[in-house]
């Protein structure tokens, strides 16, 4: 039995179908999970997507904290269940109170897509296992409210805790403070990042390469070892 | 029916590029001697039925939970006649 990985659609979300064929390609069953069922279908871990859930009409992320399928999901991760937001999936994230800060508008008022370099600073969440600590990586990145925010305890504490997982290198593409690009939460089974590895699973497509999978075959191997 | 006015703005120390690229375009346009732009949200809720205190004490929690993000941005419930 491999292991069930689901994926949440909310109106609005636009890379599901990335996230599951990522999933598919590290071996794991993608499982479509709807914003509206409560059900979560018996799957081992949940990615929220990337996109514009209910049109990020309040504040990115806001609306769909609230939707059937959250109360599920906020319950689980705090029982250890693994959740990766990704972008529009990070903001949603922060809104329900599951990872600390808050997404605002980028610095510069641009939406941005472009391919964008990490670093993975914590290889021993959930989902970055199958990465080295220090390890570079090139992901897309594509969002208009990515600039990442906490007052400055919290951001010592994520420090202090190891618990900011990603920075941006070369270039802060939307003034996020410190150069978070993404964190994990205590436990290391919530990861949030505003760039996107599923878009870098296969060499015809994305960046070229496949710097995103590791997200996708770590979470594998850590369900499969569970 | 009663109307209730939520204002939700950014807190303080919070970057506000929205505000800053209007108070960059202000001197363009000419109008002069604005050193400072922030940028909110206003919310008017049409009440059904009396705004009293625990119908307040409701909005003050809808405010709370739902219309501002207590991580980053400030509100202000008043009641207007």
């Amino acid at each position: 039995m491999t292991a069930r990985i689901g994926v949440v659609t909310f109106p609005g979300t636009l890379d599901d179908q990335d996230a599951l064929r990522a999933v598919r390609l590290a071996g794991a069953e993608p499982v479509s999970l709807w914003h509206r069922d409560k059900d979560l279908k018996q799957v081992d871990a949940v990615v929220l997507a990337g996109g514009f859930s209910y049109g990020d009409y309040l504040r990115a992320g806001a609306i769909s904290r609230f939707s059937p399928v959250m109360e599920t999901v906020i319950d689980q991760a705090r029982s250890g269940m693994p959740v990766l937001g990704i972008c529009n999936g990070f903001q949603i994230l922060t809104e329900a109170h599951l990872l600390p800060g808050a997404m605002l508008r980028n610095n510069h008022l641009h939406f941005i897509c472009r391919d964008q370099k990490l670093r993975v600073e914590n290889a021993e969440t959930a989902w970055t296992a199958d990465y080295e600590q220090g390890q570079e990586i090139s992901v897309p990145l594509k969002n208009m409210d990515g600039r990442y925010v906490a007052d400055e305890r919290v951001l010592d504490e994520l420090e202090a805790e190891g618990r900011v997982a990603f920075r941006y290198l070369d270039l802060n593409p939307n003034g996020s403070l410190r150069d978070i690009a993404g964190i994990t939460n205590a436990a290391g089974n919530v990861v949030g990042l505003m760039p996107h590895p599923e878009h870098a699973v296969e060499p015809l497509i994305g960046t070229g390469g496949t710097d995103g999978l590791g997200f996708f075959t770590s979470i594998l191997k850590k369900l499969v070892a569970a | 029916m009663a109307r209730v006015v939520v204002d939700v703005m950014l807190k303080p120390e919070i970057l506000d590029p929205q505000g800053q690229a209007v108070q960059r375009a202000l001197p363009r346009l000419g109008f002069e001697g604005i050193a400072d732009v922030r940028q909110g949200k206003r919310f008017e809720l049409e009440v059904d039925g009396p705004v009293d205190e625990a119908a307040l004490a409701r909005i003050h929690e809808m405010a709370e939970t739902f219309l501002a993000n207590t991580v980053i941005e400030d509100f202000v419930v008043k009641v207007k006649s």
